[in-house]
């Protein structure tokens, strides 16, 4: 996984709160069989009128917002729905950095598996950099994950909170699973000694379960 | 010893590996994988040269785009993106020695309807699943939550998760549910009385005489809905009710493996005195059957009140989001909600679409037909199970003469992947789990309710209080 240490990006907000991951990438866009391509999809039904034309009125389509790589958020972001196809299109669109008060779990987690940093602000603060959002076309971010701060080039920063885990899978882009396959003997050893959840008990009375039947 | 919640005992049980200050690696029980969410976990293990390490512990199904209509089934896909990932799927599980209940086996059915049918679902075990209503199967008291595809992936890799501990959430529901009031109204009036992410950060377990009182399939449904409430886990301790319903099952032991099974399984319960993070309680008798107004499942009232004003909330955020919710439904502000006609009913998906939801609607419409200006009415079992037991006490058959469409399983018009789709600005009664803008549709207007309010709601052509109705209670 690509490392993240310190971004530099245009801010653009998305001023709603409980945004859920069927906004992010509707239905019909998971019957997909790869993690591509989900960029130009991100915020379908409110990006596009019919015949994707994009709509006016969405921020995604502001030109001024334009090349942005920080999403400013509201409250809960990445409700409902546990696709990761929603930070796959988050990702591929190009935002590295979510900033919002708070995340719905599964979003949450599902972000530092892709490389993207979902850092958390009280709502004071994320207020206030909504404001100065809409204030000053072109507004940039700089978010530093070793030092826990976000800041712009006015002097404001803004320090925020993380796991020193979730810190740590960023910061190294680690691969969880390989991590995980160093404690191959206690998993091992686990399965030994709780034979009893561990095995599956020979079904009766199910047919045409087994594909290699 | 110190008192333990339910869900300490299961998480102590299960860590395979734990550090100070970092998460620990859980042991995975049972997996149970789909065709919409394990293409790309699948092929990124390839793309490593890594094993499924526990095929026996892995079910795959075949659920969320799969045809409802008999014919449909027997031709090919026509949907190509659909076919392209039941063909995957059933590589995947050719390749790697995974059971496939593909969309022609008899046990075919929604991934959280099945696990517990066929008893691959058991007390104390670690269930994961990269669909986020596998909180499902925590009606039987295990631990049971929804993951992402790369998650997915390290479970098929490793049989393991990387987790952290959640805080404990305690939900008491007090005192007998009153006549018409089903699980699915009880947990709606949860969310709407927590909010959508009131459970963030928390596993939760429901107590109390309204959810003790409830039967495997109304726990099953409240459990199924407790990620709308953002706690990504909802559990009830097992109790007889949870035993009689496990004997006899698949995937279940029997004979006196069964019966050690049970003491077992008896232990599972939070200690007297053990402490949780947070504490939410209801009165039962003050649940009315509800309705969801809005575009997520908090935006809900009582079938007796009115859409609200966007004044009526304090937060301005709030105000924002009903302003812009009324506008998508279609609604405005102080309609009485029975006065909302419906174009189409869905009865079915993960939340309810078990027998007892089938019987309760079906008891409710027998001898009745759904209103002319309804468009369509459909009942979609949970599972083929569901279905044949359900057809052998003629359930179809009243159905069918009340005007349903009597379907094969799937999750269908719940998150529309099939043909089962809500057309734009019609307004449904659902009895699904999310009314999220363009959830069963592009521009669809979904109201979410219990099966027996989306049966009455057919026959009335609009929402109507299931109190008026004979309703039986059993739902």
């Amino acid at each position: 996984m690509e490392p993240f240490n310190t971004h530099t990006g245009m801010v653009m907000p998305l001023d709603r709160v409980n945004v859920d991951t069927d906004q992010m990438v509707p239905k019909q866009f998971l019957k997909a069989l790869t993690r591509k391509g989900f960029g130009r999809i991100l915020f379908y039904d409110w990006r596009y009128l019919p015949g994707e034309k994009p709509n006016p009125e969405f921020v995604l389509n502001f030109p001024r917002y334009e090349g942005a790589s920080v999403l400013l958020a509201r409250a809960n972001f990445g409700c409902g729905s546990s696709r990761e196809h929603a930070p796959w299109g988050v990702k591929d669109y190009g935002f590295r950095v979510i900033i919002a008060p708070s995340y719905a779990d599964i979003f949450y987690n599902n972000c530092f598996k892709n490389g993207i940093l979902p850092a958390s602000l009280p709502e004071e603060q994320i207020e206030e950099l909504f404001q100065r959002t809409e204030k000053e076309e072109g507004y940039m971010l700089t978010v530093n994950l070793p030092d826990q701060t976000i800041a712009d080039r006015h002097g404001l920063m803004f320090r925020f909170d993380i796991a020193p885990s979730r810190k740590e899978v960023l910061l190294k882009g680690l691969d969880d699973i390989g991590t995980s396959l160093q404690h191959e003997a206690e998993i091992t050893a686990y399965e030994k000694a709780h034979a009893a959840t561990a095995t599956m008990y020979e079904a009766v009375d199910v047919q045409n379960y087994s594909n290699r039947q | 010893m110190p008192s333990k919640t339910l869900y300490e005992k299961i998480w102590d049980s299960h860590v395979v590996h734990e550090e100070a200050g970092k998460p620990a690696l859980i042991y995975i029980d049972r997996h149970l994988i789909h065709e919409g969410t394990s293409p790309q976990a699948f092929a990124g293990l390839a793309a490593e040269g890594r094993k499924v390490r526990r095929p026996d512990l892995t079910f795959a199904v075949m659920d969320h785009s799969v045809p409802t209509t008999q014919k449909d089934r027997y031709l090919p896909i026509v949907d190509t993106g659909a076919r392209l990932q039941f063909e995957a799927l059933e590589k995947n599980c050719r390749e790697t020695g995974v059971r496939l209940f593909d969309m022609n086996s008899k046990n075919q059915g929604i991934v959280h309807i099945i696990g517990p049918e066929l008893g691959v679902t058991q007390p104390g075990q670690t269930i994961v699943c990269g669909d986020s209503h596998t909180s499902t199967h925590g009606a039987f008291g295990t631990l049971a939550f929804g993951i992402g595809t790369s998650e997915v992936e390290h479970v098929l890799a490793t049989q393991c998760l990387v987790q952290s501990r959640s805080k404990t959430l305690h939900i008491l529901v007090h005192g007998k549910r009153p006549r018409g009031v089903t699980a699915k109204d009880i947990i709606l009036a949860i969310i709407g009385k927590m909010g959508i992410s009131g459970g963030t950060g928390h596993v939760a377990e429901y107590g109390g005489e309204a959810i003790r009182d409830l039967s495997m399939d109304g726990r099953m449904t409240v459990c199924n809905m407790t990620i709308e409430g953002g706690a990504r886990a909802g559990m009830v301790a097992p109790d007889e009710t949870t035993f009689q319903y496990m004997e006899g099952r698949p995937f279940v032991p029997r004979g006196k493996a069964f019966d050690d099974a049970v003491e077992g399984w008896k232990k599972l319960k939070s200690d007297e005195g053990a402490k949780f993070d947070m504490t939410v309680e209801l009165q039962a008798s003050e649940i009315a059957p509800q309705v969801t107004w809005g575009t997520n499942p908090g935006m809900v009232t009582s079938v007796t009140g009115r859409v609200p004003e966007p004044g009526a909330f304090t937060d301005p955020n709030d105000q924002k989001a009903t302003e812009s919710a009324l506008k998508y439904m279609g609604l405005k502000a102080g309609t009485p909600i029975v006065d909302i006609p419906v174009d189409r009913v869905f009865i079915g998906s993960c939340t309810n679409s078990r027998l007892d939801d089938l019987r309760a609607a079906a008891h409710l419409v027998a001898g009745k037909h759904v209103a002319v200006s309804i468009k369509q009415a459909l009942i979609v079992p949970g599972s083929r199970g569901i279905k044949a037991q359900a057809e052998s006490e003629g359930l179809d058959k009243i159905f069918r003469e009340a005007g349903f469409e009597w379907r094969d399983a799937g999750c269908s018009m719940c998150i529309g992947m099939n043909a089962d789709v809500l057309p734009p600005h019609e307004r449904s009664a659902s009895t699904s789990n999310r009314n999220f803008e363009g959830r069963q549709g592009k521009d669809s207007r979904t109201h979410l309710v219990s099966p027996v309010m989306a049966a009455a709601a057919a026959i009335a052509g609009h929402f109507v209080d299931v109190r008026q109705f004979d309703v039986a209670h059993i739902e």
